[in-house]
């Protein structure tokens, strides 16, 4: 069973359908139950909004632990806030996360910054943007370097450890799109909205086995 | 390389159909919802946007069914406007697989409904709709904000109601010409400008798209992020892909 871990933020039916496209044949739960994810061979943990909105409905649904076991010990795909929770903290609010991995969420700084016909930066960063691999991962399997993927995001993941940056991309600055630890693999984009490049992420996930 | 200039392709839906009018009147046939948003899937096109104008109560449900289907079947954000007006009906949007709601008349009645929406859902999903015309009173001329379809002056000035509406944590706005729309003559790129120059969130250019050529102004003088349009995709008049090509070679960054 793939549980797809639902904490009350945003909206989820994106992340199942495109699962159940992916891979019609697997037992896929949007779930808030702790025994679910226990149980679950691969977790999704996806997230939408503000982080410290994310963390505390969270925490009001006790949640956290499982959260915190299920990415130590199974395929685990963090899927934007779902990225940023696993870091250290957050600008966003000055919040903590959850502090598996060492990183600082920080807002995009569109001062002095334009883009190629002279119009201002926006934020959010939306739209199709280019993924530069920069390791070789199973998730990266049959999607090309440099495939464009759907984002939407003010924050971005500034990590201290280059060796679990998976993916960057560039807006305003470079910035780690997609990170991978052992059965981690996190990313900043929108998997369930990037067309065929997401579907193929999320197929491949679901192959995944650590 | 950079973050890429999205295409739009705009579906009015009426009676669980496409369809297609000029100065937001004059309805034209344009196919099934379902099936009109696949072929601009495969086309490429980088969202979709569904706007409900039954003017009727009555069908407003068709269009959760419609969004039901084409989100099973579709991966690329979806967006839905038209007759929202509570929390509930956005709501209910994204439960049916829309990812962005757009609300325009319901925010100028009631504008703490955009903050609502936004703390709640997240600003990534609140797209606030501004169809704007010039307007001219003495010797002062500005754009006037209108309201339901383009029936109702309302007095705001487009340029002060766009940053308003990102004050409140719209997440994107989109923009219409309605001395543009359906006339084929281009976006009105001084509304687009002006808007664009003033608030940080992106903007989706509409209203007026005749040819690809009006596409690129979009971009390159309006400053947009996007670019919508609905009866040249509708009619056959271009493909998506076409509109793709010819935005490439005018060197704007786009996703194929």
């Amino acid at each position: 069973m793939i549980a797809i871990i639902d904490y009350g933020m945003g909206n989820l039916k994106s992340v199942f359908n495109a699962f159940k496209h992916a891979a019609p044949e697997a037992d896929i739960r949007v779930t808030s139950n702790p025994t679910d994810i226990k149980n679950a061979r691969h977790v999704v943990f996806p997230g939408q909004g503000a982080m410290p909105d994310c963390i505390r409905e969270l925490d009001q649904r006790n949640l956290r632990a499982s959260v915190i076991e299920a990415a130590e010990t199974k395929p685990f795909l963090g899927i934007c806030i779902g990225l940023q929770m696993l870091f250290d903290k957050s600008e966003e609010g000055n919040v903590e996360g959850l502090g598996l991995l060492n990183g600082t969420v920080k807002r995009f700084n569109n001062q002095n910054t334009k883009d190629e016909n002279g119009h201002k930066l926006k934020i959010p960063h939306m739209g199709w943007n280019e993924v530069s691999q920069t390791n070789h991962h199973p998730l990266w399997r049959n999607i090309n370097n440099h495939d464009r993927f759907y984002f939407v995001h003010s924050y971005y993941l500034e990590s201290k450890d280059e060796n679990i940056v998976s993916a960057e991309t560039l807006y305003a600055q470079k910035f780690c799109c997609a990170i991978a630890k052992d059965n981690i693999f996190a990313v900043q984009f929108h998997p369930e909205k990037s067309s065929s490049a997401g579907l193929q992420l999320i197929k491949n996930f679901v192959q995944w086995s650590v | 390389m950079s973050l890429a200039k999205r295409i739009i392709p705009c579906l009015d839906v009426t009676d669980g159909r496409v369809v297609k009018g000029i100065n937001f009147l004059d309805l034209k046939d344009a196919g099934d919802p379902v099936e009109v948003a696949k072929k601009y899937n495969e086309q490429g096109a980088d969202e979709l946007a569904f706007l409900d104008i039954t003017a009727s109560s009555d069908n407003r449900g068709l269009i959760l069914h419609i969004i039901e289907s084409v989100a099973k079947e579709v991966f690329i954000p979806l967006t839905v406007g038209g007759g929202v007006r509570a929390p509930e009906d956005v709501r209910n949007l994204l439960n049916a697989g829309a990812d962005k709601v757009s609300i325009n008349t319901s925010a100028i009645v009631n504008p703490d409904i955009v903050y609502q929406t936004s703390s709640r859902f997240g600003s990534q999903c609140i797209v606030v709709a501004i169809d704007a015309k010039l307007t001219v009173e003495g010797d002062k001329s500005f754009w006037q904000v209108f309201t339901h379809g383009g029936r109702n002056a309302t007095g705001l000035d487009a340029i002060e109601w766009a940053e308003k509406m990102a004050a409140l944590g719209a997440g994107e706005l989109l923009i219409t010409s309605m001395d543009r729309d359906g006339t084929k003559k281009g976006f009105d790129l001084e509304l687009i400008k002006a808007i664009s120059d003033k608030v940080d969130v992106p903007i989706i250019a509409s209203g007026g798209v005749g040819d690809l050529q009006h596409l690129v102004d979009g971009v390159k003088i309006g400053g947009a992020d996007a670019v919508l349009a609905a009866s040249i995709f509708h009619f056959g008049e271009y493909t998506i892909n076409e509109a793709k090509t010819f935005m490439k070679s005018n060197h704007i960054e786009i996703r194929q």
